[in-house]
């Protein structure tokens, strides 16, 4: 007769084995359009606000993107003034957007940082069971 | 309206409505949407005289910052643009590559034409005093910050380049590290329009 602890460690075990199995072998969809676009917004006020002292970080230091799935960042400012945003200047209402194809790491200076850099790593499409549980264990 | 009127009306709103419409094609830069009109900036010229924006108007212009001592980032960028304009042989001569020092401490014209006709003698340099470049660096939004090293410095700065359309339009912005075929797709689209 199974102890009951033996019986739970194998379950477990089994359980462990059947999500490994789905993140490794299950497939990931190449996505299209705007599916593939990261976005960034500056809101309405934010000028104003960081002039009344507040501490706005909308862009953090560093962003992931997955080339096929998500590999396409977009800047928008809808703020009323131009602002220093990522890499560039940019004008009330108006948005960047930057494809990337290359499974790389990019810098970008950026004085909205307090590292004055912002970070953009990019990786390949997970086409294989190791790549594809490494992206959705960083998707958790 | 007789019948027949009325069925051409139809069949022209129906051809108007189901044309093809052609999508623009995508650059490989990273595109501004809208796009805004390039800053204007008047400098001194590494071919003698002074560098008008502007005067470029009717030409795609890759505009990028840097300095002649820059040791990683300029040189491959500049070979970048060298590379690009071979590859588009006769159509390179619509397209103007305009580089703005910033570090005009080191920069006079003679060192810029020195130091950029090593690449392509057809690049132009841009100098002038430190309030001035600044000033075209703050309407670009581009970052530069010296570093002091011993008796030496190095100036730390953005890396992308900027393209500026035949109409004079900031249109998009090509990070550091981007290869020459990208340039070259992104210039054929630009001087097709």
């Amino acid at each position: 007769m199974r102890s009951p602890l033996r019986t739970v460690l194998l379950a477990c075990g089994a359980a462990g084995v059947a999500v490994l199995a789905w993140a490794g072998l299950a497939p990931i969809e190449t996505r299209t359009g705007a599916d593939r676009e990261e976005l960034f917004e500056i809101p309405r006020g934010t000028w104003a606000r960081r002039m009344s002292g507040e501490d706005l970080g909308i862009l953090p230091d560093e962003i992931r993107l997955t080339l096929g799935i998500r590999d396409i960042l977009v800047l928008r400012n809808l703020d009323e003034v131009p602002q220093i945003f990522g890499p560039t200047l940019m004008m009330p209402g108006q948005s960047f957007r930057l494809p990337f194809e290359q499974a790389a790491e990019y810098q970008f200076a950026c004085t909205a940082h307090a590292s004055g850099q912002m970070r953009v790593i990019v990786y390949p499409y997970p086409a294989t069971p190791w790549a594809r549980i490494m992206w959705r264990a960083r998707k958790l | 309206m007789n019948a027949r009127t009325a069925r051409s009306v139809l069949l022209t709103l129906a051809a108007i409505v189901a044309a093809p419409v052609a999508a623009a094609p995508a650059l490989k830069a990273g595109v501004f949407d809208p796009p805004r009109d390039a800053p204007q900036f008047s400098l001194q010229s590494s071919r003698g005289g002074k560098l008008e924006l502007g005067s470029y108007r009717g030409k795609v212009v890759i505009l990028g910052f840097g300095f002649t001592w820059c040791t990683d980032v300029c040189p491959v960028t500049l070979a970048t643009l060298t590379q690009a304009r071979r590859k588009l042989g006769a159509a390179a001569d619509d397209v103007q590559i305009i580089y703005v020092t910033v570090d005009p401490e080191r920069d006079d014209p003679a060192r810029m034409k020195e130091y950029l006709h090593a690449f392509d003698p057809t690049f132009i340099g841009g100098t002038g005093g430190a309030a001035e470049l600044a000033a075209v660096r703050k309407d670009y939004g581009i970052v530069a910050e010296k570093h002091v090293k011993g008796s030496s410095y190095s100036v730390s700065h953005s890396s992308y380049t900027y393209l500026i359309d035949r109409r004079g339009q900031l249109r998009a912005l090509m990070p550091y590290g981007r290869g020459a075929d990208d340039y070259v797709h992104d210039l054929q689209i630009l001087l097709a329009e």
